[in-house]
């Protein structure tokens, strides 16, 4: 719009300088060298994800990897202001995780109310045990209204059931509204974050991707003229779609409502602008009452983004006027999960993304690097629910740190269940052989004294022997970024010998 | 009082030193304290892992050694935290379940149980910068977690500020992991050292001649990564300054 | 049906069967004597939101002085009149055009600043997010203190689709710069009118 002339109240608010409220970050950051963007992990099949091998490559990228740090870590600054600003947050919290695992452990009960409630507001619900189905039902429904255009908001349930690639082969043309998501399906790449999915992008790569997929000026990088070229480019396939799909954050039971959150109003636009709406909704989103809900919502933006909420908090309880409401209850494992007695409460996850922004592994290695749905903390914990075997190597991508456990706002102890997952993982064989070899070799040198100790004898033999079992380590490994120790003039086992002699005697 | 040292396997190799200060300065507050001689691990680098069954035996020998003490203490959070809150692999006895109960970190035994007010010997006119391995805060609850509304408290900067001449500086990222993380800092060497560095130069711009810890796994790594960057950043274990040591 | 049923099957099969009692979730009350206008501008405005400073003009004059200068204006109050119809028919996508919307909110959050904009305060929802700048209109009497508070009002058990709307569309998927108007409004004005039905 142009053209407004009066007074300043007449007017349209003034462009103003860098915002740095909201979602933004609080801090300029502004990528300063173009390079090229570093890919995610090598996909070969059901071999084991090299997320090391990934890992570093991204930090081989070097600004790339200093912006991703920084834009994450700043989000986590973020989220602490947050808390510091409500008094309850930890009640909050606790809330949260009791109300989850009260609907858990009670999830048919809840899934029935949904749907009878629903039902009875004029929504049509759907059940799809796993990606084929959930994929099937929507094409069904979309060959019904003769849709040749979809448009759809972020939603991580649909890059699990691979959905815009089956769309692909079926026809439908699938358009993002998500501005980060638009620009990784345009890029033809997965999303790295649950919520900021091209965050390991710089402006520069956004503006090679658009350049060379809507035809924009390849040398302007300016964040504000690739938001706006988007916006101009995806607004009128919004206007002529035929269909729209959102995910869901949360259902209410008690309602038959479920719950979207965005900043960009993309799922609103995406559900109220074509005939045709459709959700498709994870079944562990249900959560009972309408009580139940502020608690969440209060909880989920500040940790994923240190915004008090997020711009759009929509929630749809019907059909609009003349218009048609589809939900598609999508279980794709989760009723297996919640039969494993270590990992079930994994289900309580919000999707919020705060484990991946305190992560110093995931902020370091991209959220590509993981090579599946979900990348970072949570993803090390539900990845081998999906792919034993290939996702194996993930749960060693930690370094057991604890602070993913402390920001999840439902109060998962993942670090936990990183480390459960290793003991799974070890006892059903997952381990690589020569791993397993070593862990046997240093339990039998640890737990025999005078063998120990005749290894560890000199100095010289402690360095060759003793990093090796102590970490699995070779010294080439250790010392290829860091300096080894340099060898004591003697071990305190020695020196106790000699200051300290006592009668007891040496090992045994 | 009857005291165990435990003195976990890469500081009786490595950080002899380490185990010297600890033993003298519970020696200091009169405490009758041992050294048993057929210690060598608490089993951590197994279970850290996933290799529970390889490290049960390792898990029996630790507490063979430590059972009947009142107390068992060690220079690191890290193995304390894996006796006390992980030990699970060996069967789970009356002796085990009192080893696991006993077991102290340095730190939290001079804090919490013999409640130390005054290291009258002890002065370290340095600017430190302090580390808290990961397992020590958010296992052991060392100090209060900036991820938590919690009140702030640190147990180590406690004791440290008992000392005559020691100045604190502080970093940027206080609570964020060094990269060490165990058998991670081979299997992901790349990020381990990349976090290694990042963690070093907090310190380094903070300011800091030192970095103290409870835990010389951590250090070590550090004092890898600051080395391979020639930084003349120096390291030093708790128990040493608490003991007296002046550099 | 029958993945209905396989999934609520497996789903009995699996749950825990542990006790988890539902808790009973406080309304975390601010303290009496807040101000709930006070608090609701603050954050109003940390979310994006304007909050124009009418001095001593009538609110609504300003509105309509601003609806006055755009080519395209589609208003949902009765105060406001807009130069493009709206009706419970109107097509959608057909409000892209709209340079300024204008229509009242239910209600207001103070904690979060957000508005409540319903089916019935939209009439068509698109308003909402085609227009390329929404003005809404609040009467501050309606401002609930928190989100606690917020869903004990009675829209959520009626309305078929309602939106707590805080600030503007925003966006700072790439490299953490905010923009407004990623998709939906540029810019969200609020004047506080109180409604003459309420």
């Amino acid at each position: 719009m142009s053209g407004a002339q009066g007074s300043d109240l007449n007017r349209n608010p003034p462009r103003p300088g860098r915002l740095d409220h909201a979602e933004g970050a609080s801090v300029p950051l502004h990528s300063r060298v173009r390079e090229a963007q570093p890919r995610g992990a090598v996909i070969n099949g059901d071999q084991p994800i090299n997320q090391a091998e990934a890992a570093e490559r991204f930090m081989a990228a070097p600004e790339h990897e200093r912006m991703h740090d920084a834009r994450l870590w700043d989000l986590r600054q973020k989220r602490d202001r947050q808390m510091h600003g409500i008094t309850e947050w930890e009640d909050l919290r606790r809330l949260a995780s009791e109300i989850k695992e009260h609907a858990l452990t009670h999830l048919d009960h809840y899934l029935e109310q949904f749907e009878t409630n629903a039902r009875a507001n004029g929504i049509h619900v759907h059940w799809a045990q796993d990606a084929d189905e959930h994929n099937a039902i929507i094409l069904s429904l979309l060959r019904d209204h003769g849709v040749k255009r979809l448009i759809k908001s972020k939603s991580m349930l649909t890059e699990e059931c691979g959905f815009r690639d089956f769309m692909a082969e079926s026809g439908v043309e699938v358009v993002e509204t998500d501005l980060g998501e638009r620009i990784q399906q345009l890029d033809d790449e997965a999303p790295s974050h649950v919520v900021v999915p091209a965050v390991h992008k710089l402006r520069s790569d956004v503006a090679d991707v658009f350049a060379r997929t809507l035809g924009t000026d390849p040398n302007d990088d300016d964040v504000h003229y690739l938001t706006e070229q988007q916006r101009e480019k995806t607004r009128p396939l919004i206007l002529d779609a035929q269909a729209g799909l959102t995910g869901a954050n949360f259902v209410v039971a008690e309602t038959g409502t479920f719950v979207v959150c965005t900043n960009e109003g993309n799922a609103d636009l995406s559900a109220n602008t074509p005939p045709l709406q459709i959700a498709s909704i994870g079944i562990e989103k249900v959560i009972p009452r309408l009580e139940d809900l502020p608690v969440f919502v209060r909880l989920l933006s500040r940790s994923a983004l240190g915004s008090p909420i997020t711009q759009y908090t929509s929630h749809f309880r019907g059909p609009r006027r003349g218009g048609e409401l589809h939900v598609v209850l999508v279980d794709n494992g989760r009723s297996e999960r919640l039969g494993m007695e270590q990992f079930w409460t994994s289900l309580k996850c919000i999707r919020c993304g705060a484990c991946m922004n305190t992560c110093p592994v995931f902020r370091r290695s991209g959220g590509l690097s993981y090579g599946a749905t979900y990348a970072g903390p949570i993803g090390l914990i539900i990845d081998p629910t999906f792919n034993r075997h290939r996702y194996s190597s993930l749960p060693f991508s930690s370094t057991l740190n604890g602070s993913c456990t402390n920001v999840c706002p439902v109060k998962i102890n993942i670090h936990e269940q990183i480390a459960g997952w290793r003991r799974v993982l070890a006892e059903t064989h997952e381990l690589p052989l020569m791993k397993k070899a070593m862990m046997r070799e240093a339990g039998h040198l640890l737990s025999h004294p005078a063998l120990y100790r005749a290894a560890i004898a000199t100095a010289d033999s402690a360095l060759k022997h003793l990093p090796r079992f102590m970490v699995y380590n070779r010294l080439n490994t250790w010392g290829h970024g860091r300096e080894v120790p340099a060898p004591p003039r003697e071990t305190f086992h020695q020196w106790y010998a000699a200051n300290r002699a006592s009668g007891q005697g040496e090992p045994s | 009082m009857r005291i165990g040292l435990f003195v976990p396997c890469y500081i009786d190799a490595f950080h002899p030193e380490v185990g010297i200060a600890t033993l003298q300065l519970l020696e200091r507050f009169g405490l009758d304290v041992e050294y048993p001689r057929n210690q060598t691990c608490c089993g951590q680098p197994m279970t850290n892992t996933g290799c529970h069954a390889e490290s049960a035996a390792t898990e029996a020998l630790f507490v063979r050694n430590f059972t009947g003490y009142d107390y068992v203490v060690a220079p690191s959070g890290s193995c304390v935290h894996h006796v006390r809150c992980d030990m699970d692999a060996v069967e789970q006895t009356d002796d085990v379940r009192q080893v696991r109960a006993r077991t102290y970190e340095l730190v939290e035994f001079l804090h919490d149980i013999l409640k130390v007010d005054a290291f009258p010997w002890a002065e370290f006119p340095h600017r430190v910068s302090l580390h808290n391995n990961c397992n020590a805060l958010r296992g052991l609850n060392h100090a209060s977690m900036s991820e938590l509304r919690e009140p702030a408290f640190s147990k180590p900067a406690d004791l440290l500020a008992r000392v005559r001449g020691l100045e604190f500086v502080h970093i940027q990222r206080p609570d964020e992991c060094c990269g060490f993380g165990g058998t991670f800092s081979v299997f992901e060497k790349g990020v381990s050292e990349k976090m290694g560095y990042d963690k070093v130069r907090d310190h380094s711009s903070a300011g800091a001649a030192y970095v103290v810890s409870a835990d010389s796994s951590c250090m070590m790594h550090q004092q890898g990564c600051a080395q391979r960057l020639d930084m003349p950043l120096k390291f030093i274990h708790i128990a040493q300054i608490l003991n007296g040591a002046r550099a | 049906m029958s993945s209905r049923e396989d999934i609520l099957a497996r789903v009995r099969a699996h749950k825990p069967a542990l006790a988890r009692p539902l808790p009973q979730v406080p309304y975390f009350d601010p303290p009496p004597g807040t101000d709930l206008t006070a608090v609701f501008r603050a954050s109003f405005v940390q979310m994006g939101g304007t909050l124009p400073d009418c001095g001593a003009a009538d609110p609504l004059d300003v509105v309509r002085g601003i609806v006055a200068a755009v080519p395209v204006s589609c208003s949902q109050v009765p105060e406001v009149r807009g130069n493009r119809a709206l009706g419970a028919d109107t097509l959608p996508a057909s409000l892209a055009d709209v340079d300024i919307g204008v229509v009242r909110a239910s209600f207001g959050v103070a904690e979060t600043g957000s508005v409540c904009l319903t089916e019935v305060d939209l009439l068509v929802n698109t308003l909402g997010y085609l227009p390329q700048h929404l003005i809404v209109l609040l009467d501050p009497a309606r401002i609930v203190s928190n989100l606690h508070r917020a869903y004990q009002r009675p829209e959520w058990r009626t309305m078929h689709y309602a939106v707590l709307q805080s600030g503007p569309s925003a966006t700072a998927d790439i490299e953490g710069v905010l923009v407004h108007g990623a998709q939906g409004v540029r810019s969200l004005r609020l004047f506080f009118v109180p409604d003459r039905a309420g």
